[in-house]
């Protein structure tokens, strides 16, 4: 009833062209902002911020990246921990180094990644699919050597670890979680819309054709060469400013190990869970993969039932690989296309003929 | 000695790829589940039945354990498999990531995530050999020996089983052919989830090798990972590739970790398996003895 498109005509081509051509979705997305931005930052506890929102912004910016090149140019990466690393590694190091300020260390960072993420995505030029996952593996294994053991890369720490000092932004010193919050939404924000234009564009459609069919579109006349390195480029600029949030911003001191396979499985995850080849689908899976081990956490609470944190991390696990083959059998493009659906059906409600 | 318990977990990845078209990478969860079930249930059984002969526990808990493989694999097919046929092979991939995930999980729940032991009487010390040859000689740990015994026991069992028996020619059939197989008349489910147990049975002997020698704990399901750049050298769809692979990577990697691990800080174990397969990628991307990859539109 309210989510009805009759009478909103199209006279120019600009408005043709919107991200979000229903009204009603403009609305929402101002309302969201507007929530994330104001109501938020008054109501949430300190906790939260912590816990949920901060991590969710930074694991969503992420996860975005890695669907420009999973889902929308269709080369698998398990390498995006790597790229996570030395986004932040590399910021790190400008930071202290060059007491760069913090905006040009996170993109020094993303730069750095750029570089590596290229570096690592050439062998994509000859070999896709199951053999790339290994390539990119690889990419993961000497980052977490490099990180360890290459003694320049963490300025001499003797633990290992590497601490950030005080954040601040254009002067304004960063301190409050809220104000961290704000922050990473301002960058989220940025991104998620950088990346959306992206993929409506030429460029985003060279990734599908690459994604859909190589050899095919290589005989259409799509380099793929240009195709494949600018979807390496692109996300691994993201996930390395990702990166570099997670350790600035989050961790505020950190060790390689946050950057392990682990989270490049993770982040694999919240891209299939959230849907593959779309935009708020990295939004939706990263809710997901955040809220899932608070809600493991909290619900035997609640039940009373008593469970041991070994038990609980084993079933979390095992719930993790349920859900991921469910989803996989029942939705194939995750959350985000359940979403889409939903509002299909919204749109001719309650009259469905 | 590690290469050849990596040739293992490869054998298994091969095998499974071979046959349904899917990469497996819960492998290395199967590995860890099956010597978690082997060390348990060695354990166990003779408390519950009363008994106190370690043999007797030993063949009870392998039968026990290549019981739960054959379910494991029916339970597989039966509930993700079966539901993802004609699905893209990413698509496939990454459901084997969220089974090897399930399994891990699954696994240590039910059988403890502590270390085990695995006593299955391997003799431990080590034995010269080829004194006579050169000076000193060679330093061999029997178990490795009685180990490599082993796998080459398990590779003629199953090359035997994929030529001469007719449930393996019908293996290479779907192998070779879902559709064509299916249309005169293979089960294709039922050959399914034969495949998988025996990659599980693969999976249980490579337990049982590295669980009696390191004893059973989860980092046993990381070298699957390491497997991946095996199979990768060795060929996707090559059993000989496995093994021969499996060797060079074990090899490769403990000799580069002494001649060239000292110029870089050590520690290059952990990524040269990796690099040496993206090399090897570059130059020749179906490995040794893979099939030559052919592009159609």
């Amino acid at each position: 009833m309210l989510y009805r498109e009759n009478g909103q005509f199209k006279q120019t081509y600009r408005t043709d062209l919107q991200i979000f051509p229903v009204l009603q979705d403009r609305i929402a997305i101002y309302a969201l902002l507007a929530v994330a931005f104001v109501a938020v930052p008054m109501l949430a506890s300190d906790y939260f911020f912590r816990a949920v929102l901060i991590p969710f912004l930074i694991l969503a910016l992420a996860a975005l990246g890695l669907n420009i090149l999973v889902g929308y140019c269709g080369q698998i990466s398990l390498g995006t921990g790597a790229f996570m690393a030395i986004g932040a590694y590399a910021a790190y190091n400008l930071q202290v180094r060059f007491d760069l300020p913090l905006l040009l260390s996170l993109i020094g960072g993303g730069l750095a990644a750029t570089v590596f993420g290229v570096l690592f995505g050439i062998p994509s030029l000859r070999i896709r699919g199951l053999y790339l996952a290994v390539a990119t593996l690889a990419a993961q294994f000497f980052t977490d050597w490099f990180t360890n053991r290459v003694k320049w890369v963490t300025n001499d720490s003797p633990s290992g670890s590497v601490s950030v000092g005080a954040l601040s932004f254009f002067g304004v010193p960063i301190e409050t979680p809220a104000q961290k919050y704000l922050l990473c939404l301002g960058i989220v924000c940025v991104f998620a819309l950088l990346a959306k234009n992206l993929v409506r564009g030429a460029i985003g459609r060279q990734w599908m054709a690459i994604r859909d069919m190589d050899v095919a579109a290589a005989v259409i006349g799509i380099r793929p060469v240009y195709a494949k390195l600018s979807a390496f480029a692109v996300s691994s600029f993201i996930v390395g400013v990702a990166g570099a949030l997670w350790g600035f911003v989050h961790l505020g001191s950190w060790e390689p190990a946050a950057f392990s396979i682990d989270r490049s499985f993770q982040l694999l995850f919240m891209v299939i869970i959230g849907g593959l080849g779309s935009i708020s689908g990295a939004f939706f899976g990263a809710a997901f993969m955040v809220l899932l081990p608070l809600l493991l956490n909290y619900v035997p609470h609640w039940l009373g039932l008593p469970l041991s944190t070994a038990t609980a991390s084993h079933l979390e696990h095992m719930i993790f690989g349920a859900l991921i083959v469910f989803f996989l059998i029942v939705e194939p493009h995750g959350l985000a296309r359940l979403w889409l659906t939903a509002r299909e059906k919204l749109r001719l409600w309650p009259f469905p003929h | 000695m590690a290469g050849m318990l990596y040739a293992l977990v490869a054998l298994g990845f091969v095998l499974i790829f071979k046959a349904s078209g899917v990469f497996n990478f819960a492998q290395g969860a199967m590995v860890l589940f099956a010597a978690l079930a082997m060390a348990r249930f060695s354990e166990w059984l003779p408390k519950w039945l009363g008994f106190e002969s370690l043999l007797l526990a030993n063949v009870l808990a392998l039968i026990a354990a290549i019981m739960l493989m054959a379910v494991l694999a029916w339970l597989i097919e039966r509930l993700a498999l079966r539901q993802l046929v004609g699905q893209e092979p990413i698509a496939l991939l990454m459901a084997t990531l969220g089974i090897a995930y399930f399994i891990d999980g699954a696994g240590q729940l039910l059988f403890g995530s502590a270390t085990y032991k695995i006593d299955v009487g391997m003799p431990k010390d080590p034995m010269m050999v080829l004194e006579g040859t050169f000076e000193g000689g060679l330093l061999l740990s029997k178990e490795d020996l009685y180990a490599a015994l082993i796998s080459a026991m398990l590779v003629i069992c199953l090359t035997l089983f994929f030529q001469k028996t007719p449930t393996g020619r019908a293996l290479r059939a779907v192998a070779d052919d879902h559709q064509a197989a299916q249309s005169i008349g293979i089960p294709l489910s039922r050959i399914w989830v034969i495949v998988w147990t025996i990659g599980g049975i693969v999976a249980l002997v490579a337990g049982i090798i590295w669980g009696s020698k390191l004893g059973v704990q989860f980092s046993i399901s990381l070298v699957a990972l390491k497997a991946l750049p095996v199979v990768i050298l060795g060929g996707l769809t090559s059993v000989p590739g496995a093994i021969v692979g499996g060797l060079i990577i074990g090899a490769g990697e403990k000799l580069s970790e002494i001649y060239i691990g000292p110029m870089l800080g050590g520690g290059i174990e952990n990524w040269f398996a990796y690099v040496l397969a993206l090399g090897f990628l570059l130059v020749r991307p179906q490995g040794l003895f893979g099939d030559k990859i052919i592009d159609r539109v």
